[in-house]
C-alpha cells in the first residue's frame, strides 16, 4: 500500500515505513538512545530528501522519548534535576551546532564534516565502550567484582571542581561545570549531525559520572525529548521540511518497537547491554568509514538547491 | 570578467539570430501545415494514493488547400519540460586516504523533468545540426551552451553525470516511437510522469517534421498540483510554519503519552 507524502512530495510504502519505525524503535527502547543516527541514513536510502529525513525523524524521537521518559518517571528512574541541567547546556550547544552547520555549508564541505564527525564519534565512543565491557567480562569470569565498588572521593579530579551540586536520585555530588560541558558537546554534535546524541550521553553518564544504569536511560531520554522538541520546531520554521504524514507513520511503528525494546532491555544483563551498544556504534562508525575510504561506484551526486513552481 | 560575460551574451545573441534566419530561409510557405493538440488533462491532481501518472496527448496535422501532400511521412517530436530547478552536481575525488567532494558544476536553471518522445528514432528523422540548433533530444538540450556554464572541457563530465543520474530516476527520458500515428495525420502519445516528478508547471512543445525539416511547432502545458489534504498540509507548513511545527510536536507527544499508558505494566 502506497501513500503520498505531502512535504517530501513522493509516495512511500506504508508497511515499509511502519516496519522501519518499529525496528529503529526497538533499538531505541533497548538502549535508551534516540535512534536518529540509524533512521536518517535509512530514510535517505529510501529516496526521501535528506532535509526531510533529518527534520521528520526528530518527530519520531519526540514520541519515543516521551514514552520512555514517562515510563522512567513512573519507575522513579529519572533524575529531573540532572536532566534539567543537561537540557540547559544542550540548548546552548544546539545553537552553536546550528551556527557551525551553516558555516561549513558556506565553506562547501558540510558532507565531509558530517561523515568525519560520524566516523570519529562512533568509533571512539564504540571502542571505549567495547574495551570497558570486555574488561568487565574478564574480571567477572575471574570471580572478581563486576566493577570496582565506588568509594567516596573516588572520581576524576574535574568532578570536584567548584559549583558542586547534589543530585540525589543519581547518587551524585559533582561540579556542574563538567555536566554542562557534556551537555554542550552533545547538543553541538546533535545539531550538527541531526541526531539526539543519546549514544554519547548514555556512555558518558555511565562511565564518567558513574550514574546508576537505571537512571541513565530515563534521564537521557528526558534530555533528548526536550532538545528534539526544540529541533522539530526549528526544522519546521527554518527548512519547512517536516512531513507530518511520514512522522505519524514512523511514530506508529516506533512506539510499538520501543515498548518491546524497553522490555527486552530490562531483561538484558548490564554488561551484555553495554557490549551490544558498543558493537552497534562501532558498526555504524565502520560503515561511514568504509564510505569515506572506498572508491565510490558513482562519484557524482546531484543536490537540488531550489525548485521554482 | 565582465568582458568575458559580454562575449558570452554576444555569442548567444548571434546564435539566436542564425537560428531565426535559418528558419526564415528554409524556403517553406508559412503555415502550410498547422498542428492541433489536445491533452487528456491540463490539471493533474496529486491525491494521497498518487504513484505517478501518464498524460495522453492527441494531435492532428491540418494542411491548407494549396499545400500538396508530401512524399515523406510526417514525424513528431514532443519535448516536455517540468518545473525549473537549480542544481549542483559534485564530483568525489581522492584526497589522501579519503574520497571527498572536490569539483562542482552549477546548473542554475534546468527542468526537474525532461521527456522527449518521438515518432521515430531522433537520429533517423533529424540531422545533427538541426538537433543542436533546435535543441531536439536530451543530448542536444543538455549539451546546449546555456544549460550550464561552459568551462572548456571541465563541464562535460558534469553534464554527462547529470543526464545519467536523472535517467536513472526516470526524471529525464527519451522514448523513440513514443508518439504513435493513428492515421497519417493524427497521432497520440502518453507522457509518463514518475511519482517523484515535482508539482508545478509542465510545458509540452510539439514539433512537426518531415525529411529533417521543421514544418510547424505548437506549445501546450499542464499543471501537476497537490489537492485536498496534501495541498492543505503543504500550505500550512509553508504559511504557518511555527504552528505546523508545534502541532507536529503535539501529535508526537500525544502518541508518546498514549503508548506509555497503553503499554503500562504496573
Amino acid at each position: 500500500m502506497q501513500i503520498y507524502l505531502p512535504i517530501a512530495e513522493m509516495p512511500v510504502s506504508v508497511l515499509l515505513i511502519l516496519g522501519l519505525g518499529a525496528a529503529v524503535g526497538f533499538i531505541s527502547g533497548l538502549f535508551g538512545i534516540g535512534g536518529g543516527f540509524l533512521m536518517t541514513p535509512l530514510l535517505i536510502f529510501l529516496g526521501i530528501p535528506p532535509a526531510v529525513a533529518v527534520a521528520t525523524q526528530t518527530a519520531q524521537i519526540v514520541a519515543s522519548s516521551t514514552t520512555s521518559a514517562l515510563g522512567a518517571l513512573r519507575r522513579n528512574a529519572l533524575d529531573m534535576k540532572l536532566g534539567g541541567m543537561l537540557v540547559a547546556g544542550g540548548l546552548v550547544g544546539s545553537a552553536l551546532g546550528v551556527w557551525f552547520f551553516a558555516a561549513s555549508r558556506r565553506a562547501g564541505q558540510l558532507d565531509l564534516v558530517i561523515v568525519v564527525s560520524y566516523v570519529t564519534l562512533f568509533t571512539v565512543v564504540g571502542s571505549l565502550m567495547l574495551k570497558e565491557s570486555v574488561r568487565e567480562f574478564w574480571t567477572k569470569r575471574r570471580g572478581g567484582p563486576a566493577r570496582p565498588r565506588r568509594r567516596p572521593g573516588d572520581h576524576a579530579g574535574y568532578l570536584g571542581w567548584p559549583l558542586r551540586m547534589r543530585f540525589y536520585r543519581s547518587n551524585l555530588y559533582v561540579s556542574v561545570i563538567p555536566v554542562l560541558g557534556l551537555a554542550l558537546f552533545v547538543g553541538f554534535a546533535g545539531a550538527l549531525l541531526g541526531i539526539g546524541g543519546g549514544f554519547i550521553m548514555v556512555p558518558a553518564l555511565l562511565y564518567v559520572f558513574r550514574v546508576p544504569t537505571a537512571v541513565v536511560i530515563g534521564t537521557s531520554q528526558f534530555q533528548i525529548l526536550c532538545t528534539t522538541i526544540v529541533a522539530l520546531i526549528l526544522h519546521a520554521v527554518a527548512n519547512q521540511a517536516v512531513d507530518v504524514v511520514l512522522a505519524i507513520l514512523l511514530i506508529l511503528g516506533g512506539v510499538f518497537g520501543a515498548q518491546f525494546g524497553a522490555r527486552a532491555g530490562r531483561n538484558l544483563r548490564a554488561e551484555l547491554f553495554r557490549f551490544l551498544l558498543a558493537i552497534l556504534l562501532l558498526g555504524v562508525g565502520l560503515r561511514f568509514a568504509i564510505e569515506l575510504v572506498l572508491r565510490p561506484v558513482e562519484p557524482f551526486s546531484v543536490t537540488v538547491q531550489e525548485t521554482r513552481v | 570578467m565582465s568582458a568575458w560575460v559580454a562575449r558570452l551574451a554576444l555569442g548567444r545573441l548571434a546564435g539566436r539570430l542564425v537560428a531565426s534566419l535559418m528558419l526564415l530561409g528554409s524556403g517553406l510557405p508559412a503555415h502550410a501545415e498547422t498542428l492541433v493538440t489536445s491533452l487528456s488533462s491540463h490539471r493533474v491532481l496529486i491525491t494521497s494514493n498518487y504513484t505517478g501518472s501518464s498524460i495522453a496527448v492527441f494531435g492532428a496535422i491540418e494542411r491548407d488547400a494549396q499545400t500538396v501532400s508530401r512524399a515523406t511521412p510526417y514525424e513528431v517530436v514532443m519535448t516536455v519540460r517540468g518545473p525549473r530547478q537549480s542544481l549542483v552536481v559534485r564530483e568525489k575525488e581522492r584526497l589522501g586516504p579519503v574520497w571527498i567532494n572536490r569539483d562542482q558544476q552549477k546548473f542554475p536553471d534546468v527542468p526537474a523533468y525532461l521527456g522527449v518522445l518521438s515518432s521515430s528514432p531522433l537520429l533517423e528523422i533529424t540531422s545533427p545540426a538541426l538537433r543542436a540548433r533546435q535543441k531536439i533530444g536530451l543530448e542536444a538540450i543538455l549539451n546546449a551552451p546555456d544549460f550550464t556554464l561552459d568551462r572548456g572541457d571541465a563541464d562535460e563530465p558534469f553534464r554527462e553525470a547529470l543526464l545519467r543520474l536523472k535517467l536513472r530516476e526516470a526524471l529525464y527520458l527519451e522514448i523513440d516511437r513514443g508518439v504513435a500515428f493513428l492515421t497519417p495525420s493524427i497521432f497520440r502519445a502518453a507522457i509518463p510522469l514518475p511519482a517523484t516528478a515535482p508539482p508545478g508547471n509542465y510545458d509540452i512543445e510539439v514539433t512537426l517534421l518531415t525529411d529533417t525539416v521543421i514544418l510547424a511547432r505548437t506549445q501546450t502545458s499542464f499543471e501537476l498540483v497537490k489537492t485536498g489534504f496534501e495541498q492543505q498540509v503543504g500550505e500550512i507548513a509553508r504559511d504557518w510554519a511555527p504552528l505546523y511545527g508545534a502541532m507536529t510536536a503535539a501529535v508526537a507527544l500525544l502518541f508518546g503519552w498514549f503508548a506509555s499508558v497503553v503499554f503500562r505494566r504496573d
